[in-house]
C-alpha cells in the first residue's frame, strides 16, 4: 500500500463546543509518514485538537490544511474521502454489529472492491479472524481497539487520527497496540495521536507537542521531550 | 341585550382561560422548570375535578360520597389526590429518560380515563357527576359567574406568585440545574430524584387545582370532558406558545391560545351545514399546525425564559435537556 | 383449555399487528432518537389509503402497494417539512412535534373520510374451525403477512449495505458519522421502512376490526409497550415484545374487564421499565 506524501498543517486554530474557546491558537504539523504525539495535562484540549482537525469541533478561526487542501469547516464524512480517518477514544465500535460488519462499515463510502483491504486488516490483526462473526460489543478492550483501528484502515487513509488508543488497557495489551501502530506507520501511514501513557509513546514519536490551555507549549522529537527535565517534571509524573 | 351577552361571553371566556392558565402553570413547573415531559396533564386535571366533585357534592348513591364539604376542602382534596398519584407515578418513572416518562404519563392518563369511565361505584361512570356546587353562588344576585371568575383569577394569581417565588429561590435554581445538566447537578451533591419528584408532584397538584376549578365551574363532569389527547395537547400548545420556563408566558399563552381556539369556533361556525360534523377536526387541525409553526419559527415562545443561566460546569459535551441538543443531522 | 387456545390465537393476531407497529417505533427511535407519537396515526393513514382502493372494488393486492406508497410519502413529507429542521434541537422537541403531527393526521383522516366506523369488505367472514378453534381467513392473512414482512426486514437488515448502516447508526450515531455514513440517507430509509410497516399494521388492524380515525392512536400505547419490552431501538426485540403484549392483552380478559386491555400493556411496560430497563433481550447499556 502506498500512501501519498501529504502533510497536515494546523495554523493558529481557535475553537470549542460553543462556549469559551478550548483551542487558543493551536499550531501543529504532521509530516508525511510521521508519528506525531499530543501530550499535556487534563483539560489542555488534546482530544479537542484532534476533533477540530476532523471537523467534529467548530473551528472559529485558523486553518487546517491537509495535502495542500484547506479542510477547515468540512464535515467528517467529507474529510474521510480525503484520506484522513479518525478513531474516537470511547464508543469506537458498533457494539451490536459483528466484527466483520464493523470493518465493512469502515468502507461504507467506498464503491470499489475493498476485499483486499479486508484481508490486509485481518492479516494485521489475526486475533480478529476467529471473532469475525462475533458482536463487537462482547470483545475485550484490546480487541475492540483493534476493530476500531481496523475499521479506520478500511478507507486506506494516509493519515490516522487516534484519540488515546490505549486508554483503559492493561500494560501488555497496551504494548501490543503500540506495536500495531508502529506497524501501520511502517506502511507509510502517518499517525497523529493523543496519548495518556506518554512515556512509552514518546520513545517512538517523530514529533511531539505539549499542549497547555489549548496552545502549543513545547515541540520536539519524542525522545528529546522525554529527556527534557522540565517537561518530565510537569507532565510525566516527575520523571518517575 | 347585546352588551350583556357579550359581557357574559367575556366572563365565560376569561374563566376557562384562567383555568387553563392554572394548568399551564402546573405544566411549566414540570416541563419549563424541571424538564419533565408529562403528556398526562389530562389525568391530573381529571383527578382534581373528580376529587373535588366527590368531596363537595351532596350525598348521592350514584357515586362515592358526596361528602357535602365546603369548596375549599374540595380544592385541598383535589390537590392532595393529584399529588399522591403523582408521587406514585413519579417514584416509578422519574428516573427514566424523558421519552419513557412521556410514554409512561400517557399510559397513566389512559388508565385513569378508563378507570373513571368503568368504575361506576366511584364516579358514576359515563353518566358523570352532576350538581357540583359553585362557590359564592347567590352572594350577589346575578353575579355568580362574575364572582367565580374572581375565584379563578385569584387562584391563578396565588399560584403565579408562589411559583415566581419558588423559581427565584435556591430551590428553583436547583430545579433548573437538574433540567440543564443532570450530571453536574448530581456531582454537586444534589439528590436528582428528590428534586424531580418535588417538581412533578407540585406541578400535578396545580393541575389538580385546575381540575377542581373546572368542576365547580361547569357543575357537571363526565369522562368525556377529559379526553386525554385534547386537554393535554391544548395545555402544551399554550405553554410552548407563551414561553416554557416563563410563568408569565404560561399565563399569556393560555389566554392567547384559548382565544385562538375560541376563534376557530367562530370560523368553523361559518362552514356550510354539511361540514358541521367535521368542524371539530378542522379546529384540532388548525391548532396542530399552529404548534408546528411555533416550534419551527419561535420555539422559545412569546415570552422566553429570562432566568439567569445555570452554568453546566463542564464545557462542551453537556447534553442539555432542551435547547441545543445533539441530533443526527448535525 | 379450548378457551385458552382461542385467546392465544387472538393474541397472536393482535401481537402480529402490534409487532409491525413496534418495529417502526423502535427503528425510528434507534436512528432518530425520539419516541414518535405520530406512529399510531401513521398506521391509521395507511389503513385509510387502502380503504380508498378497497372502495374502488379493487383487490387487496392493489390496496397494499398503494397504502405503502401513500404512507411512506406522508412520512417523508412530514420528516422533510417538520422533523428535519427540528433535528438540530433536542429530541424532546421532536417528541412534542410528533404529538402535534399525530393530531394533524387524525384530523385530516376525519375531515377526508369522516368519523364513522368503516370496513374493507361488508359481510361476515366464515371462520375455519380447526380442532375447535375458530380462525378467520383474514386472521391467517394477518399473521402470514406479518411473518413475511418481518422476514423481509430481517434479510434487509442483515444482508444489505443500507440495512447494516441502519443498524450501525442505531448502535452509535456519532461513530456512524465519523465513519462517513450518509446519515440523512439512512434517515430516509428508516422512514420508508417504518411507514411501510405502519401501513401494513394499519391495514391488518382494519381487517381484524374496523377502520376509525382513532384506531391507530388507540394502539399506540401497546405499540410503545412492545417496543420498550423488546428494548427500544432494537427492532428484533420488538417482535418478542409485540407477541408478549398481544397475548397478554387477550389473556387478561379472563380476569379483567376487556376495557382495561390497554392498561395491561401499560402495566407490563412499567414492570419491565423497573425490572429490566434494557428490555427483554437485554444487551448493552
Amino acid at each position: 500500500m502506498t500512501a501519498n506524501a501529504r502533510a497536515l498543517t494546523v495554523e493558529n486554530v481557535f475553537g470549542g463546543y460553543g462556549g469559551a474557546d478550548i483551542l487558543n491558537g493551536l499550531d501543529l504539523r504532521v509530516g508525511p509518514g510521521e508519528i506525531a504525539l499530543i501530550i499535556g495535562p487534563n483539560g489542555a484540549g488534546k482530544s479537542t485538537a484532534i476533533k477540530a482537525i476532523f471537523g467534529l469541533v467548530k473551528v472559529r478561526a485558523g486553518t487546517v490544511v491537509y495535502g495542500g487542501e484547506n479542510l477547515t469547516g468540512l464535515r467528517p464524512d467529507q474529510i474521510v474521502h480525503r484520506g484522513m480517518c479518525y478513531v474516537p477514544q470511547e464508543h469506537n465500535v458498533f457494539p451490536l454489529l459483528t466484527v466483520h460488519e464493523n470493518l465493512e462499515m469502515g468502507a461504507f463510502v467506498r464503491t470499489d472492491d475493498f476485499s483486499h483491504q479486508l484481508e490486509m486488516v485481518y492479516e494485521m490483526f489475526p486475533a480478529l479472524v476467529e471473532k469475525r462473526n462475533v458482536q463487537a460489543g462482547t470483545l475485550s478492550g484490546g480487541q475492540r481497539q483493534m476493530v476500531a483501528i481496523g475499521r479506520a484502515l478500511m478507507m486506506e487513509p494516509s493519515l490516522l487520527l487516534l484519540d488515546e488508543p490505549t486508554a483503559g488497557l492493561s500494560p501488555i495489551v497496551m504494548d501490543s497496540i503500540f506495536e500495531k501502530i508502529r506497524e501501520i506507520n511502517g506502511m507509510g501511514i502517518a499517525i497523529l495521536m493523543v496519548e495518556q501513557n506518554a512515556k512509552k509513546a514518546l520513545t517512538f514519536a517523530d514529533r511531539a507537542y505539549v499542549l497547555v490551555m489549548g496552545r502549543k507549549r513545547h515541540e520536539d522529537s519524542g525522545p528529546n521531550i522525554l529527556a527534557d527535565p522540565e517537561v518530565a517534571e510537569m507532565f510525566l509524573g516527575g520523571g518517575k | 341585550m347585546e352588551i350583556t351577552g357579550l359581557l357574559s361571553y367575556g366572563v365565560f371566556f376569561a374563566t376557562l382561560a384562567g383555568i387553563y392558565a392554572v394548568l399551564a402553570l402546573g405544566l411549566n413547573v414540570q416541563w419549563g422548570h424541571t424538564g419533565l415531559f408529562n403528556i398526562g396533564v389530562a389525568a391530573f386535571f381529571a383527578i382534581g375535578a373528580y376529587a373535588s366533585a366527590i368531596f363537595t357534592t351532596a350525598p348521592s348513591d350514584m357515586h362515592m360520597g358526596g361528602f357535602g364539604m365546603p369548596f375549599l376542602i374540595g380544592i385541598v382534596a383535589a390537590m392532595v389526590c393529584s399529588g399522591v398519584i403523582a408521587l406514585l407515578v413519579g417514584l416509578i418513572t422519574l428516573n427514566l429518560r424523558s421519552d419513557y416518562l412521556a410514554i409512561a404519563t400517557i399510559g397513566i392518563a389512559e388508565i385513569i380515563r378508563l378507570f373513571l369511565k368503568n368504575e361506576g361505584w366511584l364516579t358514576n361512570g359515563v353518566r358523570g357527576i352532576p350538581g357540583i356546587p359553585k362557590p359564592l353562588s347567590g352572594v350577589i344576585e346575578g353575579a355568580d359567574e362574575l364572582l367565580f371568575l374572581g375565584v379563578v383569577l385569584a387562584a391563578m394569581l396565588v399560584v403565579y406568585l408562589a411559583l415566581e417565588r419558588g423559581y427565584r429561590s435556591p430551590w428553583g435554581r436547583v430545579l433548573r440545574a437538574v433540567r440543564e445538566n443532570e450530571d453536574a447537578t448530581r456531582a454537586a451533591g444534589k439528590n436528582i430524584l428528590s428534586f424531580r419528584l418535588q417538581g412533578f408532584v407540585l406541578g400535578s397538584m396545580i393541575m389538580g387545582l385546575g381540575g377542581a376549578l373546572y368542576a365547580h365551574f361547569t357543575t357537571f363532569i363526565s369522562p368525556e370532558a377529559f379526553d386525554p389527547m385534547f386537554a393535554t395537547f391544548l395545555v402544551w400548545v399554550m405553554l410552548i406558545a407563551g414561553g416554557s420556563g416563563n410563568n408569565r408566558g404560561a399565563i399569556l399563552g393560555a389566554f392567547v391560545i384559548w382565544a385562538v381556539w375560541s376563534g376557530t369556533e367562530i370560523l368553523t361556525g361559518m362552514l356550510p351545514e354539511t361540514m358541521v360534523t367535521q368542524a371539530g377536526a378542522l379546529r384540532v387541525l388548525l391548532i396542530g399546525v399552529l404548534l408546528q409553526v411555533i416550534l419551527l419559527l419561535r420555539p422559545q415562545g412569546i415570552l422566553p425564559e429570562k432566568a439567569p443561566e445555570v452554568r453546566g460546569g463542564m464545557d462542551g459535551d453537556t447534553e442539555k435537556a432542551r435547547g441545543a441538543g445533539r441530533g443526527p443531522s448535525e | 383449555m379450548a378457551e385458552l387456545l382461542q385467546l392465544l390465537v387472538y393474541g397472536i393476531v393482535l401481537g402480529s399487528i402490534i409487532t409491525l407497529g413496534a418495529i417502526g417505533v423502535s427503528l425510528v427511535f434507534g436512528i432518530l432518537r425520539f419516541a414518535n407519537f405520530a406512529h399510531g396515526d401513521l398506521m391509521t393513514v395507511g389503513a385509510y389509503f387502502a380503504l380508498v382502493v378497497a372502495n374502488l372494488q379493487l383487490s387487496m393486492w392493489v390496496a397494499f402497494p398503494v397504502a405503502f406508497l401513500g404512507t411512506i410519502g406522508a412520512a417523508l413529507v412530514i420528516d422533510r417539512v417538520l422533523f428535519r429542521p427540528l433535528r438540530r434541537t433536542a429530541p424532546v422537541i421532536l417528541l412534542i412535534s410528533s404529538f402535534g403531527v399525530a393530531l394533524i393526521l387524525r384530523s385530516l383522516v376525519q375531515l377526508i373520510w369522516g368519523s364513522a366506523n368503516q370496513v374493507y369488505e361488508a359481510g361476515i367472514q366464515m371462520p375455519y374451525v380447526v380442532m375447535g378453534l375458530r380462525i378467520k381467513p383474514d386472521q391467517i392473512t394477518i399473521v402470514l403477512g406479518a411473518v413475511v414482512l418481518v422476514t423481509a426486514l430481517h434479510l434487509f437488515l442483515q444482508n444489505t449495505k443500507m440495512g447494516k448502516a441502519m443498524r450501525a447508526m442505531a448502535d452509535n450515531v456519532d461513530l456512524a458519522r465519523v465513519t462517513g455514513i450518509d446519515t440523512e440517507r439512512v434517515v430516509v430509509w428508516t422512514w420508508v421502512i417504518a411507514a411501510g410497516l405502519a401501513a401494513a399494521a394499519g391495514i391488518f388492524l382494519g381487517m381484524d376490526t374496523r377502520l376509525h380515525p382513532v384506531m391507530g392512536w388507540k394502539l399506540l400505547l401497546p405499540v410503545f409497550a412492545a417496543a420498550i419490552l423488546g428494548g427500544i431501538g432494537k427492532p428484533y426485540g420488538a417482535i418478542a415484545g409485540g407477541l408478549v403484549i398481544g397475548i397478554a392483552q387477550e389473556f387478561s380478559t379472563l380476569f379483567l374487564s376487556p376495557a382495561y386491555k390497554p392498561a395491561v400493556a401499560f402495566g407490563l411496560m412499567v414492570v419491565m421499565l423497573i425490572v429490566r430497563p434494557k428490555g427483554l433481550m437485554g444487551g448493552r447499556g
